[in-house]
């Protein structure tokens, strides 16, 4: 039998190297900009104006127009088309903006507003505290479900908190690419964001749980086999159904992010990097960690892991 | 082929036809009139403000933190709101209170945003308005000569001036010469509105109503009709009643509405989303394009690798697709960019129920099991991963849909009910009618389809 499962060392070393840039990013990410992502204005408060000028315009000229209006911490970026321009900027009134525009049509010529928003500081810090308890809220819920799906086999609990790992470990992943990608690329972290999350950790416990009951069914059926072989067993028999079924759901999210909006060309791309890890982890990192676990390795990594520090110290 | 089987078969195709008509985007509405009794509804897609452009305004009362907000006068604060986003002649405009002390309105394809948020925050202006011998029902919009900013500031001194065939009505006395008002009961027990004017509006008050015994002096607030009465005699003191067959709970609503005339709380707005018409337009139409992409990808896909499963799982997906979208219709669901992106991706998973089945079909039949007996067993044991697998998606889609409704964010909302919805109608075409035809099949082709590995996709 084609052995997967006995190679588990490189897999959770290969999810270390995915993790760990992640995580220098997001504290280099704390020092430099203040917050391990680069958060956007649902979070932050502020406001965002996405402009079309007919004629192309410097970007200076148009910050400066913000600036006589009194908002002088305001960012210009050209974005997309020739003439179109996404302006950030501390909160305004609806007043104020049409000031604004009347003033840069004046001096830019005709300019079409594609969108405006803005949000209020506290409306920002309520939208932060929300997201956090939006996943702890899963966490929690998917542990109790996992929990009670399986609780006929022995050591329930374990097969929750593997797939609640596996869930820390994929938001982990994201949440290290989406802070590489604000440090490099200025990508921000909106409310669609978190969205993508959730939805991915919804999806990427359904990976878990396919294999996890696979494996409930192949104890009951073959007892006397070695838990390490029944896993593999398992593991094998649904590769077939967890590729088709990812390779499916990526054909669509390819089709969005080529051919769809652009506003959610991010939201979609992030969840499409989650799936793709969300799969990966459900096979090598969470099926494993059960293995590591139900064998006792587990202790034994942590007693070595001690045994060395001991004299270090 | 059992009878059950047979049934079922007639259902789905019923289903089916009735979801094709739902969806077709020529589809007139239902309007039938039986007698007395008329149904008539539109059937069409509602798209969110981000597809078809608007306004998203966040009020907030704008109290100190700590103070806590008087239930009544937040509900009749929202009335007000509510009355001025209706005079603003938007189609759809959804008023919404949230928590204890917000606000959320949504102004569909709305086109000067300055002045609808001007409108807005308007101080509220109550009316008694000379309607003549005309009886105005509660609710109707009218125009008075009395300007306000939303007339652009333009005061209309003489009635004849205006050639606008609309009638333009006088307005004897607004709400600040109003001292108080308060529901009581008249000697048959029914409640009825008592108001007391201060002595300027008592002394114009006093000087109309013996002049107009018998004519109607109607009460509006901002423009907009709330009661109207008759003048059953001159009134001196300016004290008087209003009358009608209202209920308690109407009549109580009537006097905050009165008493509030202006704003009862000071709103401010935290929170403006807005997105032009042309950005909305483009979007929808790039998502149909992908839609459609992902969709042949999908299907080619399931196709080659089951080959003659992977078909009938197709045509499942299309009933699956057209159902979907027949219900968003009917529901009906607004559907906003991340609204259709979920209702998308539910495509790819609709896919997985079957995928499991089909994976679970392939072992059964490479261990010799006749065609019949797979099927079934395909069935019976991929359902417990596919309900597990689905039970997590909707736990992720409820907390979500709390999530996003408990600030309003009306693009994570509909995500998570398009997404949710998708999974359970999905339950029923993955199964049910993957299952019927898989049945109907095997029953038509027999055995002899067992000899046939590579139609099956062994």
């Amino acid at each position: 039998m084609f052995t997967l499962i006995q190679k588990r060392r490189w897999y959770f070393i290969i999810s270390a190297l995915l993790i760990v840039p992640g995580l220098v990013a997001m504290i280099y990410s704390t020092v430099a900009i203040g917050a391990p992502l680069r958060l956007s204005i649902d979070f932050t408060g502020g406001s965002l104006l996405e402009l079309s000028f007919q004629q192309p315009v410097v970007v200076e000229d148009v910050r400066q127009v913000f600036a006589d209006a009194g908002l002088a911490d305001t960012t210009v970026q050209t974005i997309g088309a020739e003439g179109n321009v996404i302006v950030c900027a501390k909160p305004m009134e609806v007043e104020t903006k049409e000031a604004i525009l009347r003033t840069l049509e004046e001096r830019f010529g005709a300019v079409t507003e594609l969108r405006f928003e803005s949000v209020g500081p506290t409306v920002g810090r309520e939208t932060t505290r929300s997201a956090g308890l939006a996943i702890l809220a899963t966490s929690g819920a998917i542990l109790v479900f996992v929990a009670i799906a399986f609780r006929n086999v022995p050591n329930a609990l374990r097969y929750g908190i593997c797939a609640i790992t596996k869930m820390l470990h994929d938001v982990l992943v994201l949440l290290g690419i989406a802070s590489i990608l604000g440090l490099l690329a200025g990508w921000e972290v909106d409310s669609l964001f978190l969205t993508a999350i959730l939805t991915v950790v919804g999806f990427s416990v359904q990976d878990v749980i396919v294999v996890f009951d696979r494996i409930r069914e192949n104890i009951g059926r073959r007892r006397g086999e070695e838990f390490e072989t029944i896993v593999n067993r398992s593991l094998l028999e649904t590769l077939h159904r967890s590729l088709a079924t990812q390779l499916n759901a990526i054909f669509v999210m390819v089709a969005l992010i080529l051919f769809g909006g652009v506003t959610i060309r991010q939201f979609m791309a992030v969840m499409a990097i989650g799936m793709v890890v969300g799969t990966y982890s459900s096979l090598f990192f969470a099926v494993p960690l059960l293995v590591v676990w139900e064998r006792g390795e587990l202790r034994h990594a942590f007693a070595r892991l001690g045994g060395r520090r001991a004299p270090a110290t | 082929m059992q009878q059950r089987d047979i049934r079922l078969l007639i259902l789905i195709v019923i289903v089916a036809v009735v979801a094709i008509w739902v969806s077709l985007p020529t589809n007139p509405g239902i309007h039938i009139a039986i007698g007395e009794t008329t149904i008539s509804r539109d059937i069409r897609v509602h798209q969110g403000l981000d597809l078809q452009g608007g306004m998203q305004v966040l009020l907030e009362a704008d109290l100190p933190e700590n103070q806590t907000v008087d239930a009544d006068a937040m509900a009749a604060a929202r009335k007000i709101v509510e009355n001025r986003v209706n005079g603003l002649g938007v189609t759809e405009p959804v008023v919404q209170g949230i928590g204890s002390r917000r606000i959320l309105v949504e102004l569909p394809g709305i086109e000067d945003p300055e002045q609808a948020v001007a409108n807005l925050r308007e101080t509220g202006l109550m009316e008694w308005i000379d309607t003549g011998a005309q009886y105005l029902p509660p609710g109707t919009v009218v125009k008075t000569d009395m300007a306000t900013s939303a007339d652009a500031g333009e005061t209309v001194t003489d009635t004849e001036a205006v050639t606008d065939t609309e009638t333009i009505y006088h307005t004897v006395l607004t709400g600040k010469n109003l001292r108080d008002a308060r529901v009581e009961f008249d000697q048959t027990g029914l409640p009825v509105i008592a108001f007391e004017l201060d002595d300027e509006g008592a002394r114009i008050f006093a000087e109309h109503t013996a002049n107009n015994i018998g004519r109607y002096l109607a009460i509006a607030l901002d423009k907009t009709i709330i009661s109207c009465p008759r003048i059953e005699g001159a009134i001196p003191e300016g004290r008087g009643q209003i009358t009608g067959s209202f209920s308690v709970d109407e009549a109580k609503a009537t006097v905050l509405q009165l008493r509030y005339g202006a704003l009862p709380i000071p709103l401010k707005i935290i929170d403006t989303r807005a997105v032009g018409p042309t950005l909305g337009q483009e979007s929808v139409q790039r998502s149909i394009r992908a839609g459609t992409i992902g969709l042949i990808v999908v299907l080619l896909f399931m196709l080659i690798y089951y080959r003659l499963p992977g078909l009938l799982a197709d045509l499942a997906l299309l009933i699956y697709a057209t159902l979907t979208l027949a219900l968003f219709k009917l529901i009906p669901v607004t559907l906003t960019l991340p609204g259709i992106a979920g209702f998308l991706l539910s495509v790819g998973m609709a896919v997985d129920a079957n995928i499991l089945i089909f994976e679970r079909m392939r072992e059964e039949l490479r261990q010799g099991r006749t065609l019949g007996r797979a099927v079934e067993s395909g069935f019976r044991r991929a359902w417990t991963s596919i309900l597990d697998s689905n039970v997590s998606t909707w736990i992720t889609c409820g907390i979500l849909f709390i999530f996003g409704n408990s600030f309003g964010a009306s693009m994570v909302k509909g995500f998570a009910l398009t997404l949710a919805l998708g999974v359970l109608v999905s339950m029923f075409t993955a199964v049910v009618v993957t299952r019927t035809f898989m049945r109907t099949t095997v029953a038509v082709a027999g055995d002899d389809l067992r000899r046939k590995t590579w139609l099956l996709g062994i």
